[in-house]
């Protein structure tokens, strides 16, 4: 089914964009959050579970401290107020991925609450305000058997791994963020950017967008240039990748427009985005809050926390993002243009651990930005999970720095690192890639090259030692690009000038 | 969908539930009840609450409203793991497993 677009530039002529985002962040405490079942990503089928995480009759949930310490710490990193006193709520539902017919949740108390970010976009500050932020559970995996692979539709039954049932979460929501206009795509991409950079710098979770640690869902709506109303909205699910972030609201914008320019009217309802096509699809119609007939919790006591605690966690806190890229940016000697493009390419803590893993600021900047960028753009992949980290990065920049390969031949590594050819330095030898500095090797190459240059060789012997340039080309051609031309250059010129 | 306690905590008999609303509850929770049922079930439904509401007729103003039996918070257990049970346990009780999960039947409608 293919839906109608407005182009974006007409949808804003016409229209507001409202967003909110829910980002979930699970967080990577060694237990469940309300049982004591370990929480290893990737573990073999219903190996992490018990009576409590799987529901059953008489377990009694209790909560895991780190699991409330790493929520308030989230809180204060995103200025928000601590409650003094919450409940956990019960979520009601059926559906088998929990397996109790409720998700653990908070309600009407959330552990914090009316808070902010600020967002850098294009070098200007926008002001995220968050809502809420909640502690609750994840759900177990469905796997639909029967019909098209993978799929609901269709399936005659699906198979339940509650692994990942009761591994603590905690949801963020944003106030409805108004004004972006051309720049809500970005903005909701660089809040999310910089809400997984927090989440990492806090060490509350693995942060890993393609696993599924941090989950974005992206409401929008439209109303009426200058209407100043809120428009009926839709809630795209599971978007999860911060190059889909922006590309869902892009979408979601021109596709509302073109149903509000035709006349017609927004269904509230749940959207599904699809990472490969880059479009959402209709999916439930959304139910009220009430349908979830929240009611608090009895098996778990209030969390009260108290301010000293608070203030305990709050000195846990890391430097504040901002803060902190200003003081990088002086001492990396970045420029303006340099230390936004870092950041727009979601590559600063990438650039940071480089940096820390030998590399000089400018390599490093280098390489993230050109070379694993452009990958990460013709792959369609963050260029956080391009399986190319910051030690390898370093290592192979090292290999530059001490002469072995030169950055056209760096390229090469790169691509023996994409392969999954092994470390940098593997890669040089297995492909061979190495630059040949010995005098042998290189002595007879520009042998050959000035007996097949004869006249090139006459203007050096007559002093003209610019022209040994094309020289040093045809070796390096001969050498398939692997020789040092430094000492090409000092060869040619001792074998054709008397002084050397 | 119950109306609340008046101010004196004592003329709260009046509970009614609607058919209607027996209806939408009936929809969440997956139970397929006939016309017949839902007329049967939405004044039974009823005097039930209306029971269960005369409770708030015995708390004063000095009472005041809680959620949990006992005046206790902060109740939390340090993030340590502790041994669960094996997959073949976890689903010894269940009616239906394949490739180590549990076998559940067709879900209708989407994910929550
Ligand atoms: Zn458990």
């Amino acid at each position: 089914m293919t839906e109608t677009l407005l182009s974006f530039e007409e949808s804003l002529e016409r229209f507001d964009p409202a967003m909110g985002l829910e980002v979930h962040v699970e967080l990577n405490t060694n237990s469940k959050m309300f049982c004591g079942c370990p929480t290893e990503f990737g573990a073999e089928p219903n190996t992490q579970v018990c009576p409590t995480c799987l529901g059953l009759p008489g377990a009694m949930p209790v909560v895991n401290r780190t699991g409330v310490e790493s929520a308030i710490r989230i809180g204060l990193a995103l200025n928000c107020r601590i409650a003094e006193w919450c409940r956990f709520a019960r979520k009601n539902y059926f559906y088998p991925d929990m397996p109790k017919n409720f998700q653990t949740s908070q309600y009407d108390e959330p552990i914090a609450f009316e808070g902010f970010m600020d967002v850098d976009v294009d070098g200007e500050t926008f002001r995220v305000e968050i809502e809420r932020a909640h502690m609750e559970e994840d759900t177990g995996k469905s796997l639909h058997v029967g019909g098209a692979t993978g799929r609901i539709h269709g399936a005659d039954h699906s198979l339940v791994d509650y692994n990942r049932a009761g591994i603590p979460l905690i949801e963020i929501v944003t106030k409805p963020i108004l004004g972006a206009r051309e720049k809500a795509p970005q903005i909701a991409k660089a809040y999310v950017a910089q809400l997984r950079e927090l989440i990492v710098a806090l060490g509350v979770s693995d942060a890993r967008m393609d696993q599924g640690s941090i989950r974005a869902d992206v409401n929008l709506s439209l109303s009426p240039k200058g209407d100043g109303g809120l428009g009926t909205r839709t809630e795209t699910k599971n978007v999860n990748s911060l190059r889909s972030v922006e590309r869902a609201v892009r979408y979601e914008m021109q596709r509302h427009a073109a149903i509000l320019a035709g006349g017609g009217s927004i269904l509230q309802e749940t959207r599904h985005w699809h990472e490969d096509t880059g479009i959402t699809t209709s999916g439930r119609e959304k139910s009220d809050a009430e349908d979830y007939r929240y009611f608090p919790e009895p098996d778990l006591v209030p969390v009260a926390p108290s301010r000293e605690w608070v203030e305990e966690l709050r000195g846990t806190l890391p430097e504040n993002p901002t803060v902190k890229r200003a003081r990088l940016q002086a001492e990396w000697g970045y420029s303006d243009l340099e230390m936004r493009d870092t950041v727009g390419a979601g590559a600063l803590a990438l650039v940071e651990q480089t940096i820390a893993a030998g590399a000089s600021p400018q390599a490093a900047r280098k390489w993230w930005l050109s070379e694993l960028a452009r990958r990460a753009n013709d792959t369609e992949t963050d260029i956080a999970a391009l399986g190319v980290g910051p030690a390898d990065v370093a290592a192979v920049q090292a290999l530059v720095d001490a002469g072995t390969i030169n950055d056209k031949l760096a390229r090469q590594v790169f691509e023996g690192l994409y392969a999954g050819e092994g470390s940098p330095e593997e890669i040089v030898a297995a492909r061979g890639l190495a630059i040949v500095s010995d005098d042998g090797a290189l002595g007879a190459a520009v042998d050959s090259a000035i007996a097949a240059n004869p006249d090139v060789a006459d203007k050096i012997r007559d002093g003209k030692v610019a022209a040994a340039g094309a020289l040093i080309g045809a070796v390096m051609k001969e050498m398939r690009g692997q020789a040092d031309a430094g000492r090409v250059r000092e060869l040619i010129l001792e074998k054709l000038t008397p002084a050397g | 969908m119950a109306d609340a306690p008046g101010p004196d905590g004592t003329s709260a008999a009046r509970v009614e539930i609607t058919r209607d609303e027996v209806a939408h509850l009936a929809d969440l929770a997956r139970i397929d009840l006939s016309d017949a049922e839902l007329d049967h079930l939405a004044p039974q439904l009823s005097v039930i609450l209306e029971s269960v509401a005369s409770i708030t007729g015995v708390a004063g103003e000095d009472v005041p409203p809680t959620s949990h039996a006992l005046p206790m918070s902060n109740v939390m257990r340090e993030d340590v793991v502790v041994p669960g049970l094996s997959a073949e346990q976890a689903l010894s009780g269940a009616p239906a497993s394949e490739q180590q999960r549990f076998s559940v039947p067709r879900i209708l409608g989407d994910e929550q």
